[in-house]
């Protein structure tokens, strides 16, 4: 039978109260500090989730972070990085050239918030021999030190080589399938860039960097290049004013540009920003492709011709110089290009194309 | 009954408990120093980072970016004054507004651009007496030659923006207000929308002064303070505020400038950016060792004398609004801070603005064009100065 309690604590002896008043407190501590770790806005479980979930993915390389003390030596306002070349397009966007940028801080601004890129290769048919040096150097000079998809888009994923990959690097092998025509494997490569965004790309990485797998890596390319929207310059036409650029130029095209207009030759080989922009891009230059089809006509560079248009439309965020698509065997190596960073490997155009 | 009362007990324990989870939640930035009344934050504030639903069909081409979701974890200074916790939020996007309950203006970059005949851009140049016009960490550095204003202007006009600009005019300091927006009239983002935020401790005094269509004057009222070093440190924390309270849902941008200064040459799209900062005058020739940062250990504004990049004016700084709301508010807890410790910082905000400036980069930089000294003379490598002081009698004005 429980006992009746008398209303006053008068006369109860102290311990009385201790165990309900202990209880209490517990209580309490194990709800507030469990409903701050558990809570959706707690920030411990929340740069992990951030990381993984979609919606941080977007503001990823826009925001402003805090970085940790540096040293580094001053720049000088006086003192242009760069006297021989244009560093600033006039919209501005930066021109990323030597000398221009300090690594630290990007790599610091970009491990910050914990960056991912994704870079896509199209290894069709024969082009698979290329991978392997494309991996192994990408391996050694690109993103170093930052959280790396690589998508090898191929018709062939059993001669995709074995490259041990760092940490924090896996690659995804995507089986397509391959077009008779070189000129239609390259331009495909746009629709399956897009669909592949949508599917996969917007989850898993924050930036994406489309290149061409005839190449390797000879030095440093890391996150200046990342922004919303970046082209490389074309390593022949540099130089040349907008006349000479080899843009499409008849008027039924839909890459159609007039010799009064174009800011640069971008190259098809080496494009990429944020998944979003690319995505659009992508989608952009496909459907421009798929309307010149309906017309009877292909662009003279087919997906560069289209790039060229789409560039020129809705101006990059930044600019690669030539040092991130160079061909030394063809071009040589002049003094203005203090590195190559990515380069041509030698090919054998009649054996490769087609087969 | 002993069940019973270990029952309410309970009950109440946990009602009190899930009382203080919340408040846990929503007050993250809650100290324990006595200032507290200045940062427990309007109830406003917690509908501000308030996320949408995710969408990431993107459909069209020309779709803006897609809305995502809005995640906002409340950022906090820490007790030893500089910790922040950075979370990603974003814009969501304005047609999206049945989703949301506050709204930023939404971002919407990447239209196609209207064609305009403008020359090549010269890749390869030799320019002798040229300025620095890429940061180390690839920020622009604004300054003329650098941007085709036409070009910018294609760019950025159908993208329909509202740039805000706040001033003070505490005082006596109310004098310059009919020249600072007569200047600004002819001169600041012409052709945009703009919201000026005059804030001030005698909104009779501020005079009328005509505005072009699409532009309009609200007038904040303020405490005054009696010492203009007070005045001058609290503006940190009121254009944050406003922001919280107003500024967000009006403007895309926001600029916070003096006002004792005129506008002398166009001030355009160039400018905008995600975070925005300006050259001080007096020190872009000089070695950072030079620049009169805070140096005593005690203050949260010190900066070490191997750090440094420029010396930043405070007299103009912004950028995209939600930036400028982290950056007003990570320096107002800066000067908070100081103050528990009892001490000013050697040129008040200017030092906390600076040293916030070293650790968050800002993301293009103004040339000393967009802030110079009218006493200085101008060297031939700044050709166009926008922005200038006014010659005046300071003693009298602080006074």
């Amino acid at each position: 039978m429980p006992l009746t309690l008398p209303d006053t604590l008068g006369g109860k002896p102290k311990c009385y109260l201790l165990r309900p008043v202990t209880f209490l407190l517990i209580m309490l501590v194990l709800v507030f500090f469990g409903a701050g770790f558990l809570s959706p806005r707690s920030p411990v479980l929340w740069s992990r989730r951030a990381g993984a979930g979609e919606a941080g993915r977007e503001s990823v390389g826009l925001q402003v972070v805090k970085l940790s003390r540096m040293v580094y030596p001053q720049p000088k306002v006086l003192k242009p990085s760069r006297k021989d070349v244009l560093v600033l397009t006039p919209w501005l966007a930066p021109i990323i050239w030597e000398a221009t940028f300090n690594t630290d801080i990007l790599n610091e601004q970009f491990r910050l918030q914990n960056a991912t890129i994704g870079i896509t290769v199209f290894a069709i048919k024969k082009y698979v021999v290329f991978l392997k040096l494309f991996l192994e150097t990408a391996e050694q000079h690109f993103m170093v030190g930052h959280r790396v998809n690589y998508y090898v888009f191929t018709d062939r994923p059993a001669d995709v080589p074995h490259v041990p990959l760092g940490e924090g690097r896996q690659m995804v092998v995507l089986e397509v399938p391959a077009s008779a025509r070189w000129q239609d494997v390259s331009m495909n490569r746009m629709e399956m860039i897009s669909s592949f965004c949508e599917q996969r790309f917007l989850r898993e990485v924050d930036f994406l960097v489309c290149a061409d797998v005839d190449m390797k890596f000879r030095d440093h390319v890391g996150v200046e290049i990342l922004s919303q929207l970046f082209g490389t310059l074309h390593p022949g036409y540099y130089r040349a004013s907008r006349e000479a650029f080899p843009y499409e130029r008849r008027p039924q095209s839909q890459a159609h540009i007039p010799r009064d207009q174009g800011d640069f030759y971008y190259m098809g080989a080496f494009f990429g920003g944020s998944v979003s922009e690319v995505y659009r891009l992508t989608k952009a230059c496909h459907q421009a492709i798929v309307a010149d089809r309906a017309n009877g006509v292909e662009a003279v560079w087919h997906d560069e011709s289209h790039l060229n248009r789409y560039l020129l439309d809705h101006k990059p965020t930044k600019v690669l110089s030539p040092e991130y698509m160079w061909d030394e065997k063809l071009l040589g190596w002049p003094a203005i290009m203090r590195k190559l960073r990515y380069v041509a490997v030698p090919k054998n155009h009649r054996e490769i194309r087609n087969r | 009954m002993r069940r019973h009362r270990l029952a309410i007990g309970l009950g109440v324990c946990l009602l009190v408990g899930t009382v203080l989870c919340t408040l846990w939640v929503y007050v993250e930035d809650w100290l324990p120093v006595s200032y507290v009344p200045y940062y427990l934050p309007c109830p406003e504030i917690l509908l501000l980072f308030r996320g949408t639903v995710t969408h990431h069909t993107l459909r069209s081409t020309h779709s803006p970016l897609p809305a995502g979701q809005l995640h906002c974890i409340w950022a906090s200074a820490g007790r030893t004054g500089y910790y922040e916790k950075q979370r990603p939020h974003h814009l969501a996007d304005s047609r999206d507004g049945s989703n949301m309950k506050l709204q930023y203006k939404g971002e919407k970059l990447f239209q196609p651009v209207a064609q305009s005949r403008y020359p090549q851009p010269k890749l390869l140049e030799q320019r002798p007496t040229e300025l620095l016009t890429l940061t180390p960490w690839l920020a622009p550095i604004v300054s003329e030659g650098t941007f085709n204003a036409e070009l910018l202007q294609h760019i950025y006009q159908p993208l329909n923006l509202t740039i805000g600009l706040t001033v003070f005019a505490v005082g006596k300091y109310t004098h310059f207000v009919q020249h600072f927006l007569e200047s600004a009239e002819r001169f600041f983002m012409h052709g945009y929308r703009v919201c000026y935020y005059v804030f001030t401790d005698d909104p009779t005094a501020i005079p009328q002064v005509p505005l072009g269509p699409g532009r309009r004057l609200g007038i904040i009222p303020i405490q005054r303070h009696s010492r203009w070093e007070e005045i001058s440190t609290r503006r940190m924390e009121i254009i944050s505020q406003h922001i919280a309270k107003r500024a967000h849902q009006e403007v895309d941008y926001l600029f916070c400038v003096d006002v004792d200064m005129v506008f002398r040459n166009p001030w355009g799209p160039e400018t905008l950016g995600d975070l925005v900062a300006a050259i001080h005058p007096g020190y872009y020739a000089v070695p950072r060792q030079q620049f009169p940062y805070e140096r005593r250990h005690v203050s949260t504004a010190f900066v070490a004398d191997g750090e440094g990049d420029f010396y930043y004016g405070g007299a103009v700084f912004g950028g995209r609004v939600a930036n400028v709301y982290e950056f007003t508010r990570g320096c107002h807890m800066a000067i908070l801070a100081d103050k528990a410790n009892g001490i000013m910082a050697a040129w008040q905000e200017e030092s906390h603005l600076n040293r916030r400036f070293i650790s968050h980069k800002p993301s293009k930089v103004l040339s000393p064009e967009y802030l110079w000294d009218d006493r200085k003379r101008q060297p031939p490598s700044l050709k166009l100065i926008r922005f200038s002081t006014l010659d005046k009698d300071t003693s009298w004005l602080r006074s």
